[in-house]
């Protein structure tokens, strides 16, 4: 599903900075990579590059199949609308759609009909556990809540990647872990290739395999069960 | 609050600079506009009262009667009394100057009396170019006594001393021969000016100047008046200087019984008050224009101030946790409301003046209403009034800060600080109610109810701010109607668009107040000047049935027709039957401008031949009346409380003369009051028999143009105006459109007002959506689909607004027609919407709309998507 060859990023500076030297990465579909690292060591620009919203200067993203460096700004928006699904920290969920909207609107962007992308959105909404209130607006729900929203919604359409940035980042840990383990159930229903970006330990042992992001590469600390 | 916070609050209006910037601008316009009206009519008015002082001198009281005079038998009979030290008696004749469209205002004198009452307008002898001094036609000492000796202000001597280019559609038309900008002699030739008296050409030498004088202006002894302009016996006007010891009222009261009817006893003073009361509808009007501007621009803060709440929530939850008072919190955002209003305010004061000052050179001191014709008023800095509109300037950027501030307060500090909070919030809402809009609307029905105050139709105004005030708030229960409607499109970029308008209707209040007053001012004003446009034309179309008109003057000049003239129009070939109208001008009162008065045959099948546009009563005088009847204008049965059947005394031949009201016309051309009675009655009472305006019908096959020509060669083309009916339609539509120039600018910065609206609310939106538009990148929009959301966004709102605009300037429209207008100026006029205008009007407005909304957010689309999802603020 996802394939990173020999990638290769410098951030420019006195003297340039190399973020990734030749890093390597296979994400198979249905397995969640947890890719921990120091502070400021590039763990979510690598996600941004594996989404194709931040350039780099080497090497090969092939997702799905299809090799980023040949797309332009549209067309990586295409892919990503396709092949991609994202939880966010900050959850960023539109406070002016209700939650069934919310869940559709990668179905929207791929010109579903109205009717089945409320009808997929609904579905998923009630295997995160908010079936019953998928006409409710987002401002009733908690964060955990607002959590499981944007997990649906990162997975309704399909999408061969999920890429999760902290995404219990902002949640209380008793929560965090629920949040998480839903994310990791829906990531292999839906047989997606997920990356975890995370600070948190506990959060990385739920995943498949753990990396480290040190000295520009990926390196194994253990794989998850 | 202590310098630092107070920095703090300030110092966001620089962050935000272009909001900041477009507030400014909207502050400073309104208040620009509504000055630069009261600066340019308070000059015109000054002007005019210094030249109303300089003619009137030492005068303590004047005599003044209608303008065609009075009876100079009253002269001695005041001169005598003892309340009077020195009496001036001063016969005013608006000399028509042959063959030129301008007239000269020539005062005759006793120049004796003159030296006590009026020593400023004492004439001095000067030798022109190429003549002696002494060639004055007689004894140098004496030539003011001359009669046929003209002196002359030095404006009126510049001005008649210069070629004159014959300009525009009335000069061409006034028949003299002359083409559109073909150059005309100067008036004074060889120091003789030709003047015109009836139809006779007068030629009176240009003796020397009156120092004392301004404007257009000439002096004559006043029996050379008399004899040369056939006003024997008559007087205008008679100033008078008090005994010492004798006050003003007591003056007064014991002379008035002395006055016939028609004439009337005042303060020099009074004549500038008269000139003000002319022109205070017209002024008011425009005022009230230059408000809706300025209030614009208060909805631009409101909108500017409600989003930048909504960006500074969690600042401002930060401030409070850390110990802020919500007291504290709204000073602090009123002072950046006050100080937007302030800096807008002064820079709208200096902008005023500078429109002042360009209005006078291109639309004169009237602003194009013709009140003030001939004036030539300067820019004068007025402090108080200028402090009065900075701090209305203040005023709105306080009262637009006024909600948000309210706003920021209630948030709760650990709610706001909380992350998500902004998906749980949701987007600024401004809190209306629906019914509210309801309970201002039946406001504003009642305060159409209410009478003029002081000619002032204080309730029309009032109910014109209500309906804009309730469509404002109507704007979200409009939403909930209106959305629905819409809700079928297929397009990914249409459900989001509809969904968040639907979502928040009470958002559109932030992003559609501005519209919606700008929209509504536009649309109220073109149906109000399309209807009054289309029943003008529809009046002239009946008031002009005939189809040559032939005239020797305007009524207020010199130059007249007798019966010997008509007798020999009514001769020339092709001329089937002529019909006469005379006007004159009555005092009815020493504070009311002068009222009209027409003298036409009233023949046995009526008047409506002849064009009187009826709006009640009958075209045939009432049988069995003992009095004789009347036709009396709207304004005249307004002013008078009149209705058909009622009882006019009018002042005729200087005694009041009672006339039955048979029916009543509407008159587009005197703001004041008419009245139309039989000529026969009239030259009964007044043995006067002048005639003013003939209109002719040609017999059948007869072209015009060829009884025209031969009306002028028997006259002398500088002695008559001739003119078909539509060249008198053309220019008095000419003259429509250009008074209503300063209403269409007012409408055109207000539309500007309203779509800076539209850029500071998108461009605001964006940046606080920035988050929402980052994750719609992440999930596949492009930067062009998340441009033409914006697009799409801006021009749903946009289309709200208009829509609450179209629908509040309807209503708008109604109260200015029915109620402003007719209180204002006693018009009545059918109702005439044009339509097509409008939709393209509102079809365009709504897709600029949408180009501004996308340009203004332009810069959430540049953003990297990376960043905007970022919990950072």
């Amino acid at each position: 599903m996802l394939q990173l060859s020999g990638l290769i990023k410098t951030l420019p500076g006195a003297p340039p900075r190399v973020l990734f030297d030749a890093l390597e990465l296979q994400v198979a579909g249905g397995e969640c990579v947890a890719i921990v690292g120091e502070s400021g060591v590039g763990k979510s620009t690598l996600l941004n590059c594996i989404a194709g919203l931040e350039p780099f200067d080497g090497g090969e993203i092939r997702v799905a199949g299809t090799e980023l460096a040949r797309l332009d700004d549209d067309g990586l928006a295409r892919l990503r609308r396709r092949h991609f699904g994202f939880v966010f920290q900050a959850f960023h969920i539109l406070p002016h759609l209700s939650l069934a909207q919310n869940v559709a609107l990668p179905l929207w962007l791929l010109q579903q009909p109205e009717a089945e992308a409320d009808r997929r959105a609904r579905e998923m909404l009630g295997r995160v556990g908010l079936g019953r209130r998928a006409d409710d607006s987002p401002h009733l729900l908690s964060g955990g809540e607002l959590q499981r929203v944007a997990i649906a919604r990162a997975l309704v359409h399909q999408p061969a990647v999920v890429l999760a940035d902290e995404p219990t980042g902002n949640l209380d840990p008793g929560r965090a872990m629920e949040v998480l383990d839903l994310l990791l159930e829906q990531l292999r229903a839906r047989s997606a290739a997920g990356i975890l970006v995370t600070h948190s330990r506990a959060a990385a042992a739920r995943a498949d395999r753990v990396m480290e992001l040190v000295d520009g590469r990926l390196h194994a600390v253990r794989h998850g069960s | 609050m202590n310098t630092r916070l107070r920095h703090l609050f300030l110092a966001s209006l620089l962050r935000r600079r272009l909001a900041t910037a477009l507030s400014l601008v909207a502050i400073a316009l309104g208040v620009a506009l509504g000055l630069a009206v009261q600066l340019i009519h308070g000059a015109a008015l000054d002007e005019f009262g210094r030249g109303v002082r300089l003619l009137a001198g030492e005068a303590d009281l004047q005599v003044v009667g209608a303008r065609e005079g009075f009876d100079e038998s009253l002269y001695p009979l005041l001169a005598m009394r003892p309340e009077v030290a020195a009496a001036s008696p001063v016969l005013e004749i608006e000399a028509r100057l042959p063959g030129r469209d301008d007239s000269l205002r020539i005062l005759g004198l006793d120049l004796f009396r003159v030296m006590q009452v009026q020593p400023g307008l004492m004439p001095r002898v000067v030798a022109t170019a190429g003549r002696d001094v002494d060639d004055t036609g007689g004894d140098g000492r004496l030539a003011a006594l001359q009669p046929s000796n003209l002196f002359l202000s030095a404006d009126a001597r510049a001005l008649l001393e210069q070629p004159l280019r014959v300009g525009g559609r009335q000069q061409a038309a006034e028949g003299n021969g002359r083409a559109e900008g073909e150059l005309q002699p100067p008036a004074i030739q060889d120091g003789w000016l030709l003047a015109q008296s009836g139809l006779r050409s007068l030629r009176l030498r240009v003796a020397g100047e009156v120092p004392g004088a301004s404007g257009l202006v000439g002096v004559m002894d006043i029996a050379g008046v008399q004899q040369h302009f056939e006003r024997l016996g008559q007087l205008s006007r008679i100033d008078l200087k008090l005994a010492d010891g004798i006050a003003v009222d007591t003056a007064m009261r014991a002379l008035a019984p002395l006055l016939p009817a028609g004439v009337a006893l005042r303060v020099p003073e009074a004549a500038a008050s008269e000139a003000g009361t002319l022109s205070r509808a017209y002024r008011v009007n425009l005022t009230m224009l230059a408000a809706i501007a300025l209030l614009t621009g208060g909805f631009l803060v409101f909108s500017t101030q409600l989003l930048a709440v909504a960006r500074r929530r969690r600042e401002f939850a930060l401030l409070r946790a850390l110990g802020l008072e919500r007291r504290a919190l709204m000073h602090g955002l009123l002072a950046e409301g006050a100080l937007v209003g302030l800096v807008g305010g002064l820079l709208g004061v200096v902008l005023g003046h500078a429109l002042a000052g360009g209005a006078f050179r291109l639309v004169g001191g009237d602003l194009g209403a013709g009140f003030f014709r001939g004036l030539a008023p300067s820019l004068q800095v007025d402090p108080v009034l200028s402090l009065a509109y900075l701090l209305l300037g203040v005023a709105a950027g306080v009262l637009g800060t006024w909600v948000p501030a309210h706003e920021a307060a209630r948030v709760a500090p650990a709610r706001a600080l909380r992350a998500g909070e902004a998906e749980r919030t949701g987007l600024p809402q401004a809190k209306v109610d629906g019914r509210l809009a309801g309970g201002l609307l039946g406001l504003a029905a009642l305060a159409c109810l209410l009478p003029p105050q002081g000619g002032i139709p204080v309730g029309g105004y009032a109910a014109v701010a209500l309906v804009l005030a309730a469509a404002v708030l109507a704007l979200p229960a409009l939403a909930r109607a209106v959305l629905p409607l819409l809700e079928h499109g297929r397009s990914v970029l249409w459900r989001l668009a509809h969904a968040r308008l639907s979502a928040t209707p009470a958002q559109a209040v932030v992003a559609g107040a501005g519209v919606i007053a700008s929209v509504a001012l536009a649309v109220s004003m073109a149906i109000m000047v399309s209807s009054f446009r289309v029943s003008v034309d529809e009046w002239l179309g009946q008031v002009l049935p005939a189809d040559l008109y032939v005239r020797a003057s305007s009524s207020a000049a010199s130059g007249y027709l007798d019966p010997s003239a008509l007798a020999t129009i009514a001769a020339v070939e092709g001329v089937a039957a002529v019909d006469t109208t005379r006007l004159v001008n009555l005092r009815l009162s020493d504070t009311e401008p002068l009222f009209s008065l027409l003298a036409r045959p009233v023949n046995a099948v009526g008047q409506g031949e002849w064009g009187l546009p009826l709006v009640a009563g009958s075209l045939v005088a009432p049988a069995g009346a003992t009095l004789p009847a009347t036709w009396v204008s709207e304004a005249a049965a307004d002013r008078h409380r009149l209705v058909p059947g009622s009882v006019f005394e009018l002042p005729i031949g200087g005694h009041m003369q009672g006339f039955v009201v048979a029916g009543i016309w509407r008159d587009y051309a005197r703001q004041h009051g008419a009245a139309l009675i039989d000529s026969r009655d009239y030259v009964a009472l007044t043995g006067d028999t002048r005639i003013n305006d003939v209109a002719i019908r040609v017999a059948a096959g007869v072209d015009p143009h060829s009884v025209s020509e031969t009306l002028r060669q028997r006259f002398g083309p500088e002695h008559i105006t001739v003119a078909l009916p539509g060249e008198i339609r053309a220019l008095s539509l000419e003259i429509f459109d250009r008074t209503f120039l300063i209403t269409y600018l007012m409408e055109a910065v207000a539309i500007l007002i309203g779509l800076f609206g539209i850029a500071t609310t998108f461009a605001a939106l964006a940046t606080t959506r920035q988050g929402e538009f980052g994750m719609l990148r992440h999930l596949g929009l492009t930067r062009g689909e998340i441009g033409r959301l914006i697009a799409l966004e801006g021009a749903l709102t946009a289309g709200l607004g208009v829509l609450a605009g179209l629908l509040a300037g309807g209503a708008i429209a109604w109260v200015l027609i029915e109620i402003i207008n007719r209180q204002s100026f006693h018009w009545s006029m059918d109702l005439a919407v044009p339509w097509l205008a409008l939709g393209v009007f509102a079809t365009s407005l709504v897709v600029l709309a949408g180009g501004v909304a996308r340009l203004a957010g332009r810069h959430a689309m540049q953003r990297s998507a990376v960043q905007a999802v970022k919990a950072d603020w």
